[in-house]
């Protein structure tokens, strides 16, 4: 076989048009696959949107959205909310300003941080106050869905805090390379992302189960 | 070791970190807009100031403008990202979940008049 194909080129050594070889750079691809990511999660919160649109009036005789929903605590977690994703941006910036400064990025990043932080505690003190209230997601079906919504994105901010932690320790230790840039960029898709999520949240959630 | 020295990465752009990179411009404007866009529904659900079907047209265009808003300015989606491959995963997705959306709540609602315990009122009609 080996001898035949030599026949075919005449003799000649083959000839490999792809002379050059260029190198994939370790993490090219990840950002394509790290939104790939983002959209699987989209589809998990689509289906919780879909049950809580199916389920949204379902009050089994129980307190609806209006009586439950205090407007001025949500718009002050979506406040905290939007400002982590402006101060998640200044990080970035930080980040890629040349000569970085590792205490700058750390700095915007604690303050996302402890933005996050405040919306997850708001959130905490909601649904404390509503299980006290016995309207707990065991109550109706509204509820359940309710809880299973706000509480699933709620765990995305948790984890997202986690991650963030661990990146400025990241950024302690190892400094600003390129494998920290990559982290912290798909961080910060994770984090807008939430933020996008909640919009549709507060949207769906709340304004239209007060307005109803 | 600054992305600058890899050169051969570099030297490709499809193949190389090409992230693209928000300015300080941009995320103010993006944070504005979500601002005002935020604002203007909590104002009209909270004060009632237009009647219900009206307010829920608004805040429900806002929110999907405010989406935009995010995706372009915070996300920095554009159609040539990665090689529109993103653009491609954002639009199959948005296929999906309006289709998942959509079809939930159709179906539901018809089950639920249909098959919804009758009431008094319902039953006299008949």
């Amino acid at each position: 076989m080996n001898a035949q194909t030599h026949e075919d080129f005449g003799g000649a050594t083959p000839v490999f048009y792809d002379l050059d070889e260029h190198d994939h750079p370790a993490g090219g691809s990840t950002a394509l696959g790290f939104w790939m990511y983002l959209m699987s999660d989209c589809l998990i919160f689509a289906i919780l949107f879909a049950c809580y649109a199916v389920l949204g009036h379902s009050y089994g005789g129980g307190p609806g959205p209006k009586q439950l929903f205090e407007l001025p605590l949500v718009a002050l977690n979506t406040a905290m909310l939007l400002l982590s994703s402006l101060t998640y941006g200044f990080a970035m910036l930080a980040l890629e300003r040349k000569g970085a400064s590792v205490r700058a990025v750390q700095g915007w990043l604690i303050l996302t941080g402890l933005f996050g932080l405040a919306f997850l505690c708001i959130e905490l003190y909601e649904f404390s106050h509503l299980i006290a209230e016995g309207a707990g997601p065991q109550r109706s079906a509204f509820l359940s869905a309710f809880f299973t919504l706000v509480g699933t994105h709620g765990l995305h901010v948790t984890f997202g805090l986690i991650w963030l932690a661990t990146l400025v320790v990241q950024l302690e230790t190892h400094g600003i390379g390129p494998d920290n840039k990559r982290r912290l960029m798909c961080l910060g898709m994770f984090w807008h992302f939430l933020d996008v999520i909640w919009i549709g949240v507060f949207t769906i959630v709340y304004l239209m189960g007060v307005l109803a | 070791m600054s992305a600058d020295t890899l050169t051969p990465a570099a030297a490709h752009d499809d193949h190389g970190d090409a992230a693209p990179h928000g300015t300080l411009r941009g995320y103010l404007i993006g944070f504005v807009l979500s601002v005002v866009l935020t604002a203007i529904p909590f104002a009209l659900v909270m004060t009632g100031r237009l009647d219900a079907t009206t307010t829920a047209i608004v805040v429900l265009g806002m929110a999907l403008v405010q989406i935009v808003v995010h995706m372009v300015f915070f996300l920095h989606m554009t159609t040539r990202a990665e090689g529109g491959w993103s653009f491609l995963a954002l639009m199959f997705t948005l296929v999906v979940v309006v289709v998942t959306l959509s079809g939930s709540i159709w179906v539901m609602y018809h089950m639920n008049a249909n098959m919804m315990p009758m009431s008094a009122a319902t039953m006299s009609q008949q």
